[in-house]
């Protein structure tokens, strides 16, 4: 087959909604576009471990301590359900995980916020995973195989991240005065981040007709944000929460809930690494990195030990 | 950079594929895939990383670069030969109504 062909034969696919294996001929572009998405995605599900993992030892009960365990120890699967994905296209986990502790590799700028109460689990799960999910859902259809079966995977464990999250906040919103007065506080701090998770506006975004084409990504920012505005404004009103954007306004005609201008300033001053704990986050991970050390060496050597082990009792 | 890079490539584990039973009775299905130093470590990464619900009684693990895979580019020569071969299905042929059980 001539190039040209190739490129029919991946078209047709991809109007066909024929999910596209890693075997199969794809344009460097789309390879690339992937690549980058789903390693971006895999080291915001790894360094979204460092905000809460900061609350483990510090969690009210030991009940609330075994679920924020257990989130955070789904989140470390997430990341490595997506760097594999990622290697089927043919970039190393080694490539990857250097790009993330370089600072070249960018990750979702939510996780460079700081945690500053016990609320902020609550926000995190209710808003953040929230957010996650509206955007992730969509994924599992995405036209590229080991991709979409990474999100069908993640997706069916992201929902007890919210709701874990949502009952933290209802508990505290129920509570005493102070309490309340932390989840919204809580609240207030996380809304914003948590709106633009979904990225710049439709109209500033440019990769994103080229992905929605690629079948990639099925809605655009700004329909996935303004979907995340609509249930949040609903649920709000169940925690008895006042909603931190004062302009939030249902609109008839548009059977949508209008928001406030977003202070897209700040979110590309975070995105660039000046974010409140961007330094912080990515020293974290450093660190962790160089002192798990000596237990890839550890394992590794152990690995030869048993092989030898082995060969010599074959060898008796 | 470069020197730093070679050596940490070097040093990446190798890349399994985890195959997971989810329950008796079932085949085990391909659950995705992980770096572990040997296989036994392998599998008990897999049981962290694929079955923290329960979605498995039994694990198999193989090494990536073992797996032979079909070329794609070749699907039409493989698998078209049997496209025309519809007798090979039960509803190829018509029985009459009164013959239960067939
Ligand atoms: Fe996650
Ligand atoms: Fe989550």
């Amino acid at each position: 087959m001539a190039v040209h062909s190739f490129q029919e034969h991946f078209d047709s696919l991809i109007d066909r909604d024929i999910t596209i294996e890693p075997k199969d001929w794809m344009p460097d572009d789309y390879r690339k576009t992937l690549i980058r998405q789903i390693s971006q995605h895999a080291h915001s599900e790894i360094v979204g471990m460092l905000p809460e993992g900061n609350w483990i030892t510090r969690a009210p009960s030991l009940r609330r301590k075994a679920v924020l365990l257990a989130k955070v120890q789904d989140e470390a699967g997430h990341g490595l359900y997506l760097y594999s994905a990622a290697e089927t296209l043919g970039i190393t986990r080694d490539e990857m995980y250097n790009q993330l502790h370089s600072g070249k590799a960018k990750y979702s700028s939510i996780f460079n916020y700081p945690t500053l109460t016990w609320a902020d689990m609550g926000a995190i799960g209710w808003l953040v995973d929230g957010a996650a999910i509206m955007n992730q859902v969509p994924l599992c259809r995405t036209s590229y195989g080991p991709y979409a079966r990474a999100m069908v995977r993640v997706c069916k464990e992201e929902s007890f991240h919210q709701r874990q999250g949502f009952e933290i906040m209802l508990t505290l919103a129920k509570g005493t005065e102070i309490q309340k007065k932390m989840a919204q506080d809580a609240f207030n701090r996380w809304w914003w981040p948590s709106i633009m998770m979904f990225g710049p506006p439709d109209a500033e975004s440019p990769n994103t007709e080229q992905s929605v084409r690629w079948k990639i990504k099925r809605f655009t920012n700004d329909e996935l944000r303004q979907k995340f505005v609509d249930v949040t404004v609903e649920q709000t009103k169940v925690l008895g929460l006042e909603m931190p954007d004062k302009d939030i306004k249902w609109n008839e005609a548009r059977g949508h809930y209008d928001y406030g201008q977003i202070n897209w300033e700040e979110f590309w001053n975070v995105v660039k690494g000046n974010g409140p704990c961007n330094k912080q986050r990515l020293d974290a991970r450093r660190n962790a990195w160089d002192e798990g050390k000596w237990v890839r060496d550890a394992a590794m050597a152990h690995a030869e030990k048993r092989k030898a082990r082995t060969a010599a009792v074959k060898a008796a | 950079m470069t020197n730093d890079k070679l050596n940490i490539i070097k040093n990446e584990w190798p890349l399994w594929e985890v195959f997971i039973r989810s329950k008796a009775g079932l085949d085990h299905k391909h659950a995705g895939s992980l770096h572990a130093p040997d296989a036994q470590m392998a599998i008990e990464n897999a049981r962290d990383v694929y079955t923290r619900r329960m979605e498995g009684v039994s694990i198999w693990v193989v090494e990536s670069k073992h797996i032979q895979a079909s070329d794609p580019g070749q699907s039409e020569s493989m698998y078209d030969p049997a496209s025309d071969k519809i007798y090979r299905h039960p509803t190829f042929y018509d029985l009459p109504d009164e013959v239960k059980y067939m």
